[in-house]
């Protein structure tokens, strides 16, 4: 499945997200999220920045134009960042596309 | 703000950043839901009967564990056990089950499997526990079964709740009680085990039983003690493995040496067992009433920071203890613990001669004793160890 920045995105109810100690992590809550049931998953700093903007209140492009100018990083970078995480994550299973 | 690489990184619990520098304050909580059981287990340390009015009385409301697990959460714990007596006999498990898990934890459920029923396999199989099921069997037939369990009808109840994880796939593993009139199954047991999808080894065997951990049944610690493996029958259980003497090694490396006066050189009070009435104890079997803090009155936090630190500084006092347990290089192989001296005498600090017996048989076994010797007295303990790791471990040789 093809992601544009012109689509909204929001965390799966199937994992629950946690912050231990600074770190995100990603438990699955249901079955066929990944390959064995006691895996956990956890972020790079770009993943954990993304991960918490996923309300499905602004397209990804929106998204993508806030992290810019808070990281101030070149647009361009951030979209591809952008798109990388969330064809992940929705492979995943771990974000919805609405 | 790019990286390199793959923006998700999967990891099993142990493998995350934040335990690799320090100790969680908690890792795992134990929770015992209920001391009542449907089984009467004949080795048992703990069970009271399934419909004891008193023990029902006293447990922990739905909302007190529930809290619990959210205070546990918060403290960033992953993982919670489950067990009993039989947590299934709870009406609630399910929603304290799915609770847990929507906090984000995984659950390790430990179960003798006889009221799983199709809506429980269902859940499970919706939202897994994350952890594998631990199932305890008693026999492979009826009469060896429920002559464990001293329950009729036991073993019928307890195919059909594994036929049921069979069903919907839900991972387990098996395990059981080493006693003398199921000998004749044994090999059965592991023959059926190796048949389940989710085993990866052989069954584990309990053989050196606790006696009743609440001090509270004088005439069946006489029966446990009966039923108890010999210290010659442990070692020829033990080292069946073909891998003994390389585990041994590799543990010896690590783990031997003299306790010291310090009761407590043991992982009790890193994390917690809270029992079914709400007392945080060091660990599951350590109920003397000095050593375990009433959640109740004292948070979880407050236990692990403040009450925990405190107790696990306990020195022994007892002569004979100092004189022998305390100078003895047999730490590893010994289970004598405050927990284990309490369920025998009453005290922390007794040495308790079947442990002592067991501890000394293996040394014996693996050629760290004469006959004769006495571990406690033997002076040149690190030669031996490290000449054993050596034989028995090379690869270990630099770090003994």
């Amino acid at each position: 499945m093809d992601i544009t920045l012109d689509q909204t995105c929001v965390t799966s109810e199937d994992v629950v997200a946690r912050i231990i100690e600074d770190e995100l992590i990603i438990v699955p809550l249901v079955s066929g999220i990944g390959d064995m049931d006691d895996e956990l998953y956890t972020m790079n700093e770009t993943g954990r920045a993304i991960w918490s903007r996923l309300t499905g209140e602004k397209t990804l492009r929106g998204i993508a134009n806030d992290l810019a100018e808070e990281f101030s990083a070149p647009q361009e970078v951030i979209e591809k960042d952008l798109l990388g995480l969330i064809t992940e994550l929705v492979r995943r299973k771990m974000v919805v596309v609405q | 703000m790019s990286e390199q690489g793959t923006y998700v990184q999967k990891l099993r619990p142990h493998e995350f950043r934040i335990w690799k520098n320090k100790k969680p304050l908690l890792g795992q909580i134990d929770i015992e839901l209920t001391e009542r059981c449907n089984n009467n287990c004949l080795h048992c340390c703990i069970n009271q009967p399934e419909h004891d009015v008193d023990a029902l009385s006293r447990e922990m409301s739905t909302d007190f564990v529930k809290g619990l697990l959210t205070e546990a959460a918060n403290l960033g714990c992953l993982t919670v056990r489950f067990t009993g007596g039989e947590p299934l006999l709870r009406p609630d498990l399910a929603e304290l089950y799915l609770f847990s898990r929507r906090l984000g934890m995984q659950v390790i459920l430990f179960t003798n499997a006889r009221l799983i029923t199709e809506e429980l396999a269902l859940l499970l199989a919706k939202y897994p526990p994350g952890r594998v099921v631990e199932v305890s069997v008693y026999g492979m037939s009826p009469d060896t079964y429920d002559r464990v369990a001293c329950s009729n009808g036991a073993f019928v109840e307890f195919r059909r709740g594994v036929d049921l994880l069979l069903q919907h796939k839900i991972p387990f593993i098996v395990k059981g009680p080493k006693l003398n009139f199921l000998k004749e199954e044994q090999a059965a047991f592991e023959a059926w085990a190796a048949t389940i999808p989710s085993m990866e080894k052989m069954p584990g065997y309990s053989m050196n039983f606790d006696l009743r951990s609440r001090r509270d049944d004088q005439l069946k610690n006489e029966r446990i003690a009966k039923l108890r493996a010999t210290p010659e029958e442990t070692v020829a259980m033990l080292s069946r493995s073909p891998l003994y003497l390389k585990d041994m090694g590799q543990f010896c490396c690590k783990f031997m040496g003299p306790p010291g006066e310090k009761l407590f050189s043991c992982g009790a009070g890193h994390g917690t067992c809270v029992d079914a009435y709400g007392n945080a104890q060091l660990c599951l079997p350590l109920r003397n009433k000095e050593s375990v803090v009433n959640l109740h009155e004292v948070t979880l936090k407050r236990a692990l920071e403040e009450s925990f630190p405190a107790m696990r500084e306990i020195k022994a006092t007892n002569p004979d203890y100092l004189r022998r347990c305390a100078r003895c290089f047999l730490k590893g192989l010994c289970e004598q613990c405050p927990a284990k001296s309490w369920m025998e005498y009453g005290t922390l600090d007794t040495p308790v001669e079947y442990l002592c017996d067991v501890a000394h048989a293996q040394a014996r076994f693996l050629g760290l004793l004469n006959e004769e010797e006495s571990a406690w007295e033997v002076e040149d303990w690190k030669e031996r160890v490290a000449r054993f790791v050596e034989e028995n471990w090379p690869e270990g040789k630099r770090t003994a």
